[in-house]
């Protein structure tokens, strides 16, 4: 048994990178204030010291020169992690994302394959200024070509990153700062990793399959446990990965019980929720003993934060669509 | 005021590396003073003891949980009031996210400012009679729009002027480059005013570019570039002053449009969630602490008895007692109501988001709010 450490999700990160940096040489990070800085939220601090400044790289403001020269980096074989100091401001490199990113191991005909991980906080909550809160994971899980990873737990984050950095393909990593400091859990020393594509259950239970993602794990947690009083048995089922979206894990969930229930902040209209229910429609349609219900946020622009409590699901909006699920 | 070619021509003329200079770190003239009276001098040291002021004090609230980031702009009064107050009546400004002190200069209440930082919906609701665009939280990101507002102001032939507003780092964008170099081409009346405080949070200026000056990177658009003292409100209002003229003056044979650098110096953090002694020096600090741009004109002005202690105390008594009022105002404001996330997404609201919105008001009509706020 391999010594732990008790971390936050934002140490998790950090000592993936420190992991697998350590590791292989060829991995390095860049981005906005991410050298002597230690990051903004501090999820590479210490790592300018450690690695130098070649490796742990303080760039211009830029962020399509970030995406397009971790791009090239990596198609020279290098393994670079850039970093997107928020989700919010990822799209100046979007057109480097799905234009180049997404395509060049398809382009080059497999010549070339982009073994890099771009990470960036998302996600709502932490009351933050206008354009800090949104959760847009949908458009990047629309473009093929790209794995789009969300952990939820400090022990996922440390292996889900290490599982990103090794993979051959490009991986979107975002980051739900709303946990980045809320708990901590138990996180091996040893690099490990965290198979990317496969879901995991946080909850057993028979009456409702509950699939949600990211910050949204732990109401939807809560919200089980409130309604096991009830005598409503929630399994409760955390994606990891929304693209690719683990197809058998869905279908087996909601097999058992025919009544599924998908939770996510992100805007309901094309959301992953929608996505999901497609995938119980097609494989499940016999099972069904209810309409999949989906609790998410709005399909308004993200509120400034005085009323962000009320975009974003919580565990009496999630018991509602339960309850609505499960009485059908 | 363009008749003063002369002068205008010896502002575009200079070095990129030659910053117009008006007073020195004393309050002491070294250039040519603008054509002010007593009482718009007056108005521009009382505007930047008001920014000044109210930045202390906003960042206070944020320290008592008043309010939530905020990014402060001391050191930087000198570039927002001086260039503000060069503007005419309808003129605007297109800023980033720290123009607090240009924004009051337009006619922005306090109250607005603080309510926006403070998460209300109704601050991003401007006056209508306010020329300012929309706070740009993005980097470089209100840049092209300048371009594409001045370009409008040209087609359809009002007078109206566009200062753009940008730190350093914006200067590495693509957005500066296509907004710039779009104004070059449709020579569109246009002042791109780069607010150079020297930190990008923690990357120096020296990191964002190898070019020398930031001035210089108007050569490769075909327009002028001009850097300024901008901790010097007085050499600030003159620069801007002869760059709105000449965006104004299409008759004139030098590009409308004209980026200028204001060399300045941020005192505080990059936000509140900053912590600036992880990456700078508290020496670097100290020493443009030394240029603050409040002690030097107040200095001039003293020593052309334009300013006494009286005077000084006066608008010391009216700063605290406006900022006051508009804390008051702000925070007794009411908390914003729900639906307002609704509205204004659309002119009209879609059925989908009809009826979201009524399973959403349903909800809370039977939940109450503590229903939306997690424990």
């Amino acid at each position: 048994m391999s010594e732990t450490q008790n971390l936050t999700v934002v140490q998790a990160v950090r000592d993936g990178l420190y992991t697998e940096m350590r590791e292989d040489d060829d991995v390095l990070v860049l981005g906005q204030d991410v050298g002597k800085n230690g990051g903004v939220f501090r999820a590479t601090e210490g790592l300018f010291d450690e690695f130098g400044g070649d490796r742990v790289v303080d760039t211009p403001l830029a962020e399509s020169g970030i995406v397009g020269a971790a791009v090239g980096m990596a198609a020279m074989g290098l393994r670079p992690v850039p970093e997107i100091q928020f989700s919010g401001f990822m799209y100046p490199g979007f057109d480097q994302i799905v234009s180049h990113m997404a395509r060049f191991r398809t382009r080059s005909r497999g010549r070339f394959n982009l073994p890099m991980t771009l990470r960036a906080p998302y996600g709502g909550g932490i009351r933050a200024p206008e354009h800090h809160s949104e959760s847009k994971e949908a458009f990047y899980a629309h473009e093929a070509g790209l794995k789009v990873v969300i952990p939820s737990t400090p022990y996922d984050a440390k292996g889900l990153l290490a599982a990103s950095i090794r993979d051959p393909d490009p991986v979107i990593f975002l980051e739900p700062k709303l946990i980045y400091r809320a708990f901590r859990g138990e996180v091996p020393e040893e690099p490990y990793t965290v198979p990317i594509g496969e879901a995991t259950t946080r909850r057993e239970g028979g009456d409702v399959a509950v699939f949600t993602y990211g910050a949204m794990t732990r109401p939807t947690l809560e919200a089980a446990e409130s309604l096991a009083e009830e005598g409503i048995d929630c399994e409760v089922v955390d994606l990891r990965t929304v693209s690719p979206l683990d197809r058998e894990a869905i279908v087996e969930a909601f097999e058992a019980t025919g009544r599924a229930v998908v939770v996510h902040e992100a805007p309901k209209t094309g959301g992953l929720a929608a996505e999901i229910t497609a995938i119980i429609q097609e494989e499940s349609l016999l099972y069904q003993e209810a309409p999949v219900k989906r609790v998410a946020g709005f399909d308004v622009p993200y509120p400034l934060y005085a009323l962000e409590d009320y975009y974003l699901p919580t565990a009496a909006r999630i018991e509602e669509g339960i309850t609505e699920a499960v009485e059908f | 005021m363009y008749e003063e070619v002369g002068s205008t021509v010896s502002v575009f003329d200079r070095a990129y590396d030659d910053p117009v200079r008006v007073l020195d770190e004393d309050g002491e003239v070294v250039g040519d003073v603008p054509d002010l009276d007593d009482e718009e001098l007056v108005g521009i040291y009382r505007h930047m003891r008001l920014a000044r002021h109210f930045d202390e004090r906003a960042v206070s609230l944020q320290r008592q949980g008043r309010m939530g980031t905020y990014p402060p702009l001391s050191g930087q009064e000198g570039a927002q009031i001086g260039s503000a107050t060069a503007l005419a009546e309808g003129d605007w400004i297109v800023p980033s996210y720290r123009e607090h002190g240009a924004a009051l200069v337009r006619g922005l209440p306090l109250k607005q400012t603080l309510l926006y930082w403070m998460g209300h919906e109704a601050g991003n609701a401007t006056p209508e009679d306010v020329n300012v665009f929309p706070v740009a939280v993005p980097i470089a990101s209100q840049v092209p729009h300048a371009t594409g507002a001045s370009w409008a102001s040209k087609l359809r032939g009002t007078d109206e002027v566009f200062l753009c507003y940008f730190g350093d780092g914006a200067t590495s964008e693509g957005d500066f480059h296509e907004g710039v170099n779009f104004a070059g081409v449709f020579d569109t009346p246009t002042v791109f005013f780069c607010n150079n405080n020297q930190w990008a949070i923690s990357v120096p200026r020296e990191r964002q570019t190898r070019s020398a000056t930031l001035a210089q990177k108007a050569e490769a658009y075909g327009i002028d570039g001009v850097q300024v003292d901008g901790m010097d409100p007085l050499a600030v209002y003159s620069v801007t002053e002869a760059a709105v003229e000449k965006a104004r003056a299409p008759e004139t044979d030098r590009p409308r449009p004209t980026l200028i650098e204001a060399i300045q110096y941020r005192f505080g953090a990059h936000t509140t969630a900053d912590d600036p002694t992880v990456y700078r020096d508290e020496d670097e600090v100290e020493r443009w602490k030394r240029k603050d741009p409040i002690p030097r004109l107040e200095a001039y002005l003293r020593s052309e008895g334009v300013l006494d202690d009286e005077r000084v105390a006066e608008i010391e008594t009216l700063v605290e007692t406006r900022v006051a009022e508009a804390i008051e105002a702000a925070e007794s404001e009411a908390r914003p109501r729900p639906e307002e996330m609704f509205k204004h997404a659309y002119a009209e609201l879609p059925p989908e988001l009809e009826r979201q919105y009524e399973e959403f008001a349903a909800f809370r009509e039977a939940h109450g709010d503590e229903a939306f706020l997690e424990e």
